[in-house]
């Protein structure tokens, strides 16, 4: 087997197996850690699928910013009850309907043309890999989308601060 | 190095329906907002995969907006977490079954 795919599959075992701890573990910060972790094995997937540039923005957005944010939340709330913080009564239909979520789309997949490979490697438009073809698409095609973000994300920052005040 | 593309996909397949579960079992608020960030992301590693896969740069650009969007909706949802818990004082959404102030 090829370098590459032993990469990807001891990648994405790692990041499913800690992304299962995540929503097992009894401890939040325990779920917080395994999550950042699972965080960096998906930047690694999309390291291998030639996208760097999302996987740094990864890294800095959801391993730096999004795991703060987490973190200062769950200090902030002091939990009463941090064990047994599991549903009992809807486990059985939870498990229902995550299995039929992956019948579902597998069904759909196998029904798809999807059985051509992919290619994973180093990229190979030079060292900067294609951030260039990423500003171009993004600057260019996307730009009124672009704009757009950033006034999503002045709202949801006014908005969370908005929330998160001690007075009305 | 070719990896079949079902393959990514079905990872990709694999860590949303673990955030799946994880948004129906939990009660906790906080690792709920963790599970749709998980189901995020693999919308994402869908996103790239196919970005790689027809060789067109879409797909990035769309990823890099699901990454804003990630960030604006876990910084609302936690300050929805901490008026929570400000007013009821619990992070336990079993327990927050009244909307009236």
């Amino acid at each position: 087997m090829a370098p590459e795919a032993v990469v990807f599959y001891v990648l994405a075992s790692i990041a499913l197996v800690s992304a299962v701890m995540v929503i097992w573990s009894r401890n939040v910060i325990h779920s917080a850690i395994y999550l950042v972790l699972t965080f960096f094995c998906v930047a690694a997937v999309y390291v291998l699928l030639r996208a760097e540039f999302v996987a740094v923005v990864q890294v800095l957005v959801y391993a730096g910013g999004i795991l703060v944010l987490f973190l200062f939340a769950i200090m902030l709330v002091n939990l009463r009850d941090p064990l047994g913080s599991r549903l009992g009564v809807h486990a059985t239909l939870s498990g229902i309907v995550g299995v039929s979520v992956v019948g579902m789309i597998l069904y759909v997949y196998s029904t798809g043309r999807l059985a051509r490979s992919l290619t994973l490697g180093p990229p190979t438009t030079g060292g900067g890999g294609n951030i260039q073809l990423l500003g171009d698409a993004l600057y260019r095609d996307y730009l009124l989308p672009f704009e757009i973000a950033s006034i999503l994300l002045l709202v949801a920052m006014i908005g969370a601060i908005v929330l998160a005040r001690q007075k009305y | 190095m070719p990896v079949p593309a079902s393959h990514i996909l079905v990872f990709s397949l694999l860590l949303f329906s673990v955030g799946v579960l994880g948004v129906l079992t939990r009660r906790n608020a906080i690792v709920i907002l963790m599970s749709i960030e998980l189901m995020m992301n693999a919308a994402n590693i869908n996103f790239i995969a196919f970005s790689q896969r027809l060789q067109n740069m879409v797909g990035q650009v769309f990823s890099v907006f699901t990454i804003a969007v990630a960030a604006g909706e876990v910084a609302v949802g936690l300050a929805v977490v901490l008026a929570l818990f400000r007013n009821r004082d619990t992070v336990y959404v079993d327990e927050v079954h009244v909307m009236k102030g």
